[in-house]
């Protein structure tokens, strides 16, 4: 299921679903910080908690690029690869 | 034209939220004048002070306040200068030397404030081809040095080693320099990092272990050295860094360590290098305070007990606080509205403490939080609870 971005994307939308104040309505292109509402710092402490599933760490820095539930799977899904 | 401060909008009404909700606004708190180390003048009345740092009472030290008066006397009142240029006066190579030998330690850098002692020792020690792993209810400053050094930055969780060695497993094959960041206390919380697990680790995956100790120093440990010798494993801390605004009451930082390659530090790091030095006054009134804790280790015993006294205390009238006891003792409370709230109450009650909001929070939770003094009396921290106690009842916790 995390082999693909797609695998991961729907992985990372089922973990947000289970905060329930996050939007029911979410998807792929969903925008983290302006669609569910997430600060800096929620941004970073639900990233971690993606990680350990996966196993990988993301560097701060490349969070700083990621907009939507889609860009962060294909971000980890490069540094799962990577770290394979 | 573009709107320069469209960017604040969001910050904006957040902010006109929270004072539109608060008698008055908590960000522009004026203490008048402190009449002693606990208690100072705000808005007239006689106002307890339960939210300095200024853990030993030192800002009011005779001895710090003659090493002051005298110096500004016969130096003046500024340095005019960085410390690589005209900024280094001899009482600031006599402070390093001192620091060094109060930490046993080889070498010591002064910094003009502690937030640029975490920003230059972080952004000289590590560079793009390295890795920080930051605790990640790290400081503000720790953060803001990790971003000027431009380091892969990697976050473990708050106080957890087994979270820390797992990420460090993760970079086994990462050919830079790895540098673990954690502080002695948590200045939020008043949590104690078990920096002897963090050695431990260090050791076994090749990394270095820096420790802010800024709420620690002068606070723990037998002699004041903070929490790496209350858990004997100075010898593991590579760098230790820490500020004078707080257990030695007055302002600046340090780095202190036994690595030889720190003397370039002063060559390449910009917070340094790129400011003017602290004024001799405050040299001077540094190096007395540290003297004066030196020679009254009683302090830190009365900081304890004092300790001690405020966190059983806010227990017993049901608030719920941090489970370590030490000098900051924070209350956790459920929503802004209600920190708010409260926190208007104990000042108009004549308590101050901080009022700390999310982000700057862990847990996305508000936190009152009161930083203890030796200087407090048992009837001061007996009367703070007391108010606290009335306040609760009065909000229905």
């Amino acid at each position: 299921m995390t082999d693909s971005v797609a695998g991961i994307s729907g992985m990372i939308i089922e973990k947000l679903l289970a905060n329930p104040k996050v939007p029911r309505d979410i998807d792929g292109n969903s925008k983290i910080v302006e669609d569910l509402a997430f600060d800096s710092l929620a941004v970073m402490n639900f990233v971690m908690e993606i990680e350990d599933e996966l196993d990988v760490s993301v560097p701060l820095d490349k969070l700083a690029d990621i907009r939507t539930i889609n860009d962060l799977a294909a971000c980890l899904h490069t540094l799962k690869v990577a770290h394979a | 034209m573009t709107d320069i401060f469209a960017k604040h909008a969001g910050l904006r009404e957040a902010y006109e939220g929270l004072t539109a909700a608060s008698p008055r606004n908590p960000f522009e708190v004026v203490i008048e004048r402190p009449i002693s180390a606990s208690v100072g003048i705000i808005e007239g009345r006689e106002t307890l002070l339960f939210g300095t740092n200024n853990y030993l009472g030192l800002s009011q030290s005779k001895k710090a306040i003659e090493a002051a008066v005298e110096t500004a006397e016969t130096m003046g009142v500024g340095t005019t200068g960085s410390r690589i240029a005209n900024g280094t006066f001899g009482l600031h190579r006599k402070l390093e030397a001192k620091l060094a030998e109060f930490f046993r330690r080889k070498h010591c850098m002064v910094f003009s404030t502690g937030y640029q002692a975490n920003l230059g020792t972080i952004s000289a020690l590590v560079n793009k081809d390295d890795v920080l792993l930051l605790d990640a209810d790290s400081h503000a400053s720790i953060y803001d040095g990790a971003k000027l050094s431009g380091a892969q930055v990697i976050r473990f969780r708050h106080n957890d080693p087994v979270d820390l060695e797992k990420r460090l497993a993760r970079l086994k094959d990462h050919p830079g320099a790895k540098l673990i960041v954690a502080e002695g206390i948590y200045s939020m919380t008043g949590n104690v990092a078990p920096l002897d697990k963090f050695v431990d680790i260090k050791t076994r995956h090749g990394a270095y272990l820096m420790a802010d100790e800024a709420h620690s120093f002068g606070v723990l440990g037998d002699h004041g050295r903070g929490v790496a010798e209350m858990q004997g494993c100075e010898d593991g801390i590579d760098f230790v860094v820490g500020t004078f605004s707080k257990s030695l009451g007055t302002v600046g930082g340090y780095c202190v360590t036994d690595h030889d390659g720190v003397d370039l530090m002063r060559l390449c790091s910009r917070p340094y290098m790129f400011t003017a030095s602290l004024p001799p006054e405050i040299i001077a009134a540094t190096m007395a305070a540290l003297e004066d804790m030196q020679e009254r280790p009683e302090l830190r015993i009365k900081l304890q007990d004092n300790a001690a006294r405020l966190h059983a205390g806010l227990q017993k009238v049901g608030l719920k606080t941090g489970e370590h006891v030490s000098p900051v003792v924070a209350v956790t409370l459920e929503t802004v509205d209600q920190a708010v709230g409260f926190w208007n109450a104990l000042l108009e009650n004549g308590v101050y403490v901080n009022l700390s909001l999310p982000p700057a929070t862990p847990d996305n939770r508000p936190l009152l939080r009161c930083s203890v003094m030796a200087a407090h009396s048992p009837e001061e921290i007996d009367r703070a609870v007391a108010v606290f106690g009335e306040v609760a009842r009065h909000f229905g916790l």
